[in-house]
């Protein structure tokens, strides 16, 4: 049977989603997105430049992807509402990535007023992930408000620091009933296997392959982490034990044990 | 008469709806998002959309983003 997450009603292959931002040039990121075979990129919103015109970051989306749009920016629940409303009339769809920061030192998410956009939005027909601080008490709320999955952050926002919030992502896996999703602050693709050999449903990813030397490949290597770390999550790995465990049958012809 | 774009204050024809702005400004319509004195406007809204002076507009479109 296939391997499917499914949220919002979309049922997805690929449990690499990606992020658009930093990539050096459209051109560059469209190939990371097509290599990576990403069914899920994030996009944020902001005001025209007038002074310099840009392409537009749509044209070079694959058309496979379902676009959803963050509300970077904002600094409260009521700013986050307004940045979706503005999605939604984008014709971008209704998925949303709420982030709501008011710390600009380390990028951490507020999850009060997360939980507070996250209830509005659902209740308008939004499909809400939010990006959050791995609590299991706040995550529980933001399900029972309507959040499609939670989005707690393995380390800050762009440090490629890993997954350092492993033991209570691992917690909020084992409690919180929708698709954990680990957003931010992953490195390597080994960070992104490790999160799906814990069992999250997904990873969200963006500096570690936008700003790397090669995006493409690196695109590639963390799908490659994603589907194997989530290979063998499926297989049920086994717990270590203290004592070594033969993987060979011990000869019994050299001597006579004792 | 002035109008407040995207934070900055700049001078258009008097008379001008939302849909002739956007165009003015060599924008495409349909790849933009206006928020006219902290109301969304939908696409369709546009042209019966008159500016009046001290205005404030958004116009805003996707980035790169995380």
């Amino acid at each position: 049977m296939e391997d499917l997450l499914e949220i919002g009603g979309k049922k997805i292959k690929s449990r690499l989603f990606l992020g658009t931002g930093k990539f050096s040039d459209y051109t560059l990121m469209k190939k990371a997105l097509e290599v990576s075979e990403t069914e899920i990129i994030t996009v944020a919103l902001r005001r025209v430049d007038l002074e310099s015109k840009q392409d537009n970051i749509l044209d070079y989306i694959p058309k496979k992807c379902t676009v959803m749009v963050n509300t970077s920016g904002a600094r409260d629940a009521d700013e986050a509402v307004r940045i979706a409303r503005l999605a939604k009339m984008s014709g971008a769809g209704l998925w949303i990535k709420i982030e709501v920061i008011r710390d600009n030192k380390y990028l951490l998410p507020d999850n009060l007023e997360t939980l507070k956009a996250t209830e509005i939005l659902a209740k308008e027909g939004f499909v809400v992930l939010p990006y959050m601080s791995p609590d299991i008490s706040i995550a529980r709320k933001m399900v029972e408000c309507g959040a499609a999955a939670v989005m707690p952050l393995g380390s800050p926002i762009g440090s490629n620091r890993g997954l350092k919030t492993k033991e209570l992502i691992s917690i909020m896996i084992e409690e919180i009933k929708a698709p954990v999703i680990v957003d931010a602050g992953l490195g390597r693709p080994s960070d992104a296997c490790v999160c799906m050999e814990l069992g999250c449903a997904a990873v969200l990813v963006n500096t570690a392959v936008a700003i790397s030397k090669d995006p493409i490949n690196m695109a590639k290597a963390f799908s490659e982490g994603v589907i194997a770390g989530r290979r063998a999550y499926l297989c049920k790995i086994t717990q270590g034990f203290n004592a070594a465990s033969p993987s060979s049958p011990l000869t019994g012809f050299l001597r006579e044990e004792k | 008469m002035n109008i407040k774009i995207n934070g900055k204050i700049q001078v258009v024809d008097k008379n001008i709806n939302l849909l002739e702005l956007i165009k003015s400004l060599g924008l495409s319509s349909c790849r933009v998002v206006t928020e006219y004195n902290l109301r969304i406007v939908p696409t369709e809204e546009r042209e019966k959309t008159f500016l009046k002076e001290n205005d404030s507009l958004e116009i805003i479109s996707f980035v790169g983003g995380g």
